[in-house]
């Protein structure tokens, strides 16, 4: 069992708990750099797919997992963020301008959304993004003359130094990189007192508010901050589909993007890589689990959505705490081995608890 | 100097009128405690001071400037911390990020040096860290530090808020009925701690209390409610041997 | 004139779909605060069980929408005792995606037993007229709007005069004191459910002959939303009416808005009752008192 001596201040502070942790991460960045070098394209494309979920997972992390703001419709901030970027990128802009963009409109967005949401709590909050959603869905499929409507438009391929971006190998890096970024700022904002704030709101606003805390202000940020992480998202999200469409952004992918969060685990950063991971990975275990099931159900198209509801519902039901608190339990019981206590993680027995009145 | 000062405060839910025209001074310095029995509207009163709560009626004034309308967020940098009667801490947090966020008030960074973590931040943070550890070392709370609220015993727990509501590093601080729930020896530690926090640390201090004997041990002055108005104010025993208040609450 | 009745009507009836879904969930949410985002598809299931009983086992239309009501009950009531039950205490958010991923699993299991594409069956009403003057009505109109104001007046003679109805109402104001009274809260719980599927049934059998039965008319719930939004989410009554008013609401931006917003106007009401009057019509605010 690894103990950790304190004797700094800023050994709270930092981001990796001890020089263990920094070997492990280490070898880790180690193995995603070299993964090129070592992978055939197709699980290099695979991978970058991944990262994107990971970005878009972690903008909702935030909103949803840490200030206790449930999120409906984030597809349509992943739908901003790719529409702003292509649309952009064909006016003949360049990347250094668009990307920022469209991370920044989609921020807006979401400051927009969250503003009138101040009030609303729980389910109504969650209705709301869901309308706000179908909504944005329906004015990427009118508007025409900017988005191409129902037929869509083909995503330009940038190129820097020659190098076309969206190549896999570049695309892969470019997306680790994004991704590295979006987890850095996160953790930074999640140790200062923003971050602070945003679990207070999610535990308490009366007493946030009594600390302090604006929350007008800090939900509002909460949701500029998730929604710009999601479009930062659907910069990469545009160029990996190349093709954009509005129907890539309707509720099936919102609903993904919410498995995630919940199935990775909620509250951590962690969680949302998890869960990017697994849902990342999921169309290919469904094509490995297609050739098990009988031909009648195996061939049916509806069955996509149906096993992601089962992992779902199973998930909410037994394992509330995501592949990531099931890794942690893993964790304490191979370090407090052979004196781990079955019933350390057993749930109480609660009453349903009114979330009228919060 | 008063620190605060009350003119004819009321406020009405509907027909009720849980505050009906409430004047009192606080004096810095000093502990001032309400009294009174269940429903005379004593956390009414402190919710109408941290401003949860619209007065529909009267004034409320802090360190000379008038405060009834100030937005309930702003209470925080003015000096004015509050516990709550029944807990709000954060439950799925360390107690030291609980504590933590008593600094809040006393932000001084922007989001954008947050977000990339300057040097400067990082200073800010550990400056935020000692005030804390300085709570903590005063409140005897140094084997919780990173334990989650969720699994804490009661007694452990009004210490925290306690401690939270002490990190704001207030002028004023209101304390709804500290030693609720507490057995004999944590009361006991509670009043070293008002004591202490009145004299070491000059911390004006306004509680609702039940238990008669803190109170008298602790307190300047007193005022009783009943029914949302003053029945009685003075010292401890002044107010503890007036004929209404005995009626009212404290029976012979 | 005529055309404004007429846009009134056709309102009026689908509004009333939109409100017994929402009936559907605001019984579920007054009670025991969770709310059934596969309200939409309990009420497919139940079409689609009526389905099997006409086309499939030959069955009179009136005996297929009973016994589709009562298998729907059943449906809902171990839907309940099974699943729901273990979610009892957790936070709202997972019993949100709880019965997301339900309405899921339900859409996908309906596409294996009964197919993708498109079904109807024969019923009383299909096809007929009334004429009153110069107003055409048709009889699948009048079918929906006098099924659903039954059905309301069947359930608040329930609520209002049973005892079982006033046990419901005890438990949706106060859990606790409602199993101290020795009210069975689990089994009571079960039995709302039973009763919201049956509703979402005969919101399925009376949309049946309008839009024709398919695996996805349950997407229809996320408008009811804005129907339970609307009558303000605790409100029985508040419920019917806001669906009715959706329902008018969006005949009138069909004939008088661009193309496109007939689509979007439940969720630009659900979005402007929300910032604007979140208590909706008669609904109530709460406060948490510290």
């Amino acid at each position: 069992m690894r103990f950790q001596f304190k004797t700094r201040y800023e050994q709270d502070i930092d981001l990796f708990r001890d020089n263990v942790d920094r070997f492990w991460y280490g070898a880790l960045a180690i193995a995603l750099l070299a993964a090129p070098l070592l992978l055939h394209e197709f699980w290099i494309g695979e991978l970058s797919y991944v990262f994107i979920l990971a970005i878009a997972g972690v903008g909702l992390m935030i909103l949803t997992g840490y200030t206790g703001l449930v999120s409906l419709g984030h597809a349509a901030f992943l739908g901003i963020g790719a529409y702003t970027h292509a649309v952009l990128l064909k006016m003949g802009l360049p990347l250094v301008v668009t990307v920022p963009a469209a991370t920044l409109l989609t921020a807006i967005f979401g400051a927009m959304i969250g503003f009138p949401a101040l009030r609303l709590t729980g389910v109504y909050l969650a209705i709301a993004t869901l309308a706000f959603a179908f909504i944005v869905e329906q004015a990427l499929s009118r508007w025409d003359s900017v988005t191409g409507g129902f037929a869509g438009f083909a995503v330009p391929k940038p190129e820097i130094f020659g190098i076309t971006l969206t190549d896999t190998v570049p695309f892969y890096f470019v997306s680790l990189a994004f991704l590295v970024f979006s987890i850095w700022a996160t953790l930074n904002v999640l140790r200062s007192p923003v971050g602070r704030a945003f679990v207070a709101i999610r535990d308490s606003e009366i007493a946030a508010q009594s600390m302090g805390v604006n929350l007008a202000a800090y939900k509002t940020l909460a949701f500029a901050m998730s929604a710009g992480l999601t479009g930062l998202a659907g910069t990469l999200f545009a160029h990996k589909i190349s093709f954009l469409a509005p129907d890539a952004f309707n509720i099936l992918l919102s609903i993904q993007l919410l498995l995630m969060v919940v199935v990775g685990g909620l509250g951590s950063i962690h969680g949302a890589i998890f869960g990017a991971i697994f849902v990342g990975a999921l169309p290919q275990l469904i094509a490995i689990l297609r050739d098990f099931l009988p031909g009648t159900i195996a061939r049916q198209p509806g069955l996509e959505p149906g096993i992601f509801g089962t992992i779902l519902v199973l998930f909410i039901l037994f394992e509330p705490l995501g592949f990531y608190g099931r890794w942690r339990k893993i964790k304490l019981y191979f370090s407090l081995f052979p004196l781990y206590k079955r019933a350390t993680f057993k749930r109480q027995k609660s009453y349903t608890k009114s979330e009228r009145f919060r | 100097m008063n620190l605060l000062e009350a003119k004819d405060v009321a406020v009405q839910f509907g027909g009720i009128k849980a505050v009906d025209g409430v004047s009192f001074s606080v004096s810095e310095g000093k502990v001032f405690t309400i009294i009174g029995p269940n429903g005379a509207g004593k956390t009414t009163l402190f919710n109408l001071i941290s401003r949860i709560y619209e007065p529909s009626h009267g004034a409320l004034y802090y360190a000379g400037s008038e405060i009834t309308n100030v937005a309930p967020h702003k209470v925080a940098a003015l000096g004015i911390a509050r516990t709550f009667q029944n807990i709000e801490l954060f439950e799925h947090a360390t107690v030291l990020q609980n504590l933590l966020l008593g600094r809040h008030a006393h932000r001084k960074s922007s989001l954008v040096s947050e977000i990339l973590f300057t040097p400067s931040v990082r200073r800010m943070e550990v400056e935020h860290r000692e005030k804390v550890e300085k709570v903590i070392d005063f409140l005897d709370l140094e084997h919780y530090r990173d334990s989650l609220i969720a699994g804490l015993p009661y007694g452990v727990r009004k210490v925290v808020e306690l401690g939270r509501a002490l990190c704001t590093e207030p002028k004023l601080l209101l304390l709804d009925e500290p030693s609720s729930g507490l057995n004999t020896e944590e009361t006991e530690d509670m009043a070293f701690w008002i004591h202490d926090i009145k004299n070491d640390l000059g911390i004006t201090v306004l509680m609702v209390e039940h238990d008669m004997a803190l109170v008298s041990e602790v307190s300047d002055e007193v005022l009783a409610l009943n029914y949302g108005r003053v029945i009685a104010t003075g010292t401890p025993r002044e107010v503890q041997e007036h004929p209404e208040v005995v009626k009212a609450y404290l029976g012979t | 004139m005529t055309e404004l009745a007429q846009l009134l009507i056709n309102g009026a009836a689908a509004g009333c779909i939109y409100g017994l879904i929402a009936l559907g969930f605001v019984l579920i949410y007054k009670a025991t605060e969770m709310v059934n985002f596969a309200q939409g598809d309990l009420m497919m299931l139940g079409a689609f069980v009526a389905l099997s009983l006409i086309a499939g086992a030959g069955v009179n239309y009136w005996v297929a929408f009973a016994g589709a009501i009562a298998v729907m009950a059943i449906f809902g009531y171990l839907l309940d005792a099974v699943v729901l039950r273990r979610v009892i205490g957790q936070p709202q958010f997972a019993i949100v995606m709880l019965t997301i991923g339900l309405g899921f699993m339900f859409r996908s299991a309906a596409s294996m037993i009964w197919g993708t594409e498109t079904r109807g069956f024969e019923t009383p009403f299909t096809g007929g007229v009334v004429r009153i003057g110069n107003f055409v009505i048709a009889d699948v109109s009048i079918s929906i709007i006098v099924g659903t104001a039954l059905l309301c007046l069947l359930l608040y003679l329930f609520f209002r005069f049973t005892r079982i109805g006033i046990a419901m109402q005890a438990v949706s104001q106060n859990q606790l004191a409602a199993y101290y009274m020795g009210i069975p809260v689990k089994r009571i719980f079960s039995l709302i459910w039973a009763i919201s599927a049956g509703v979402a049934a005969v919101a399925g059998i009376l949309l049946a002959p309008v839009v024709l039965i398919d695996v996805n008319i349950g997407l229809i719930g996320l408008k009811a939303f804005a129907a339970a939004v609307l009558g303000g989410f605790g409100s029985i009554p508040g419920a019917v009416v806001g669906g009715v008013i959706i329902g008018i609401i969006e005949q009138f931006s069909g004939i008088y808005l661009k193309e496109g917003f007939k689509d979007i106007a439940a969720y630009v009401v659900i979005l402007a009752v929300l910032i604007l009057y979140p208590q909706g019509m008669f609904g109530a605010v709460g406060r948490k008192r510290v």
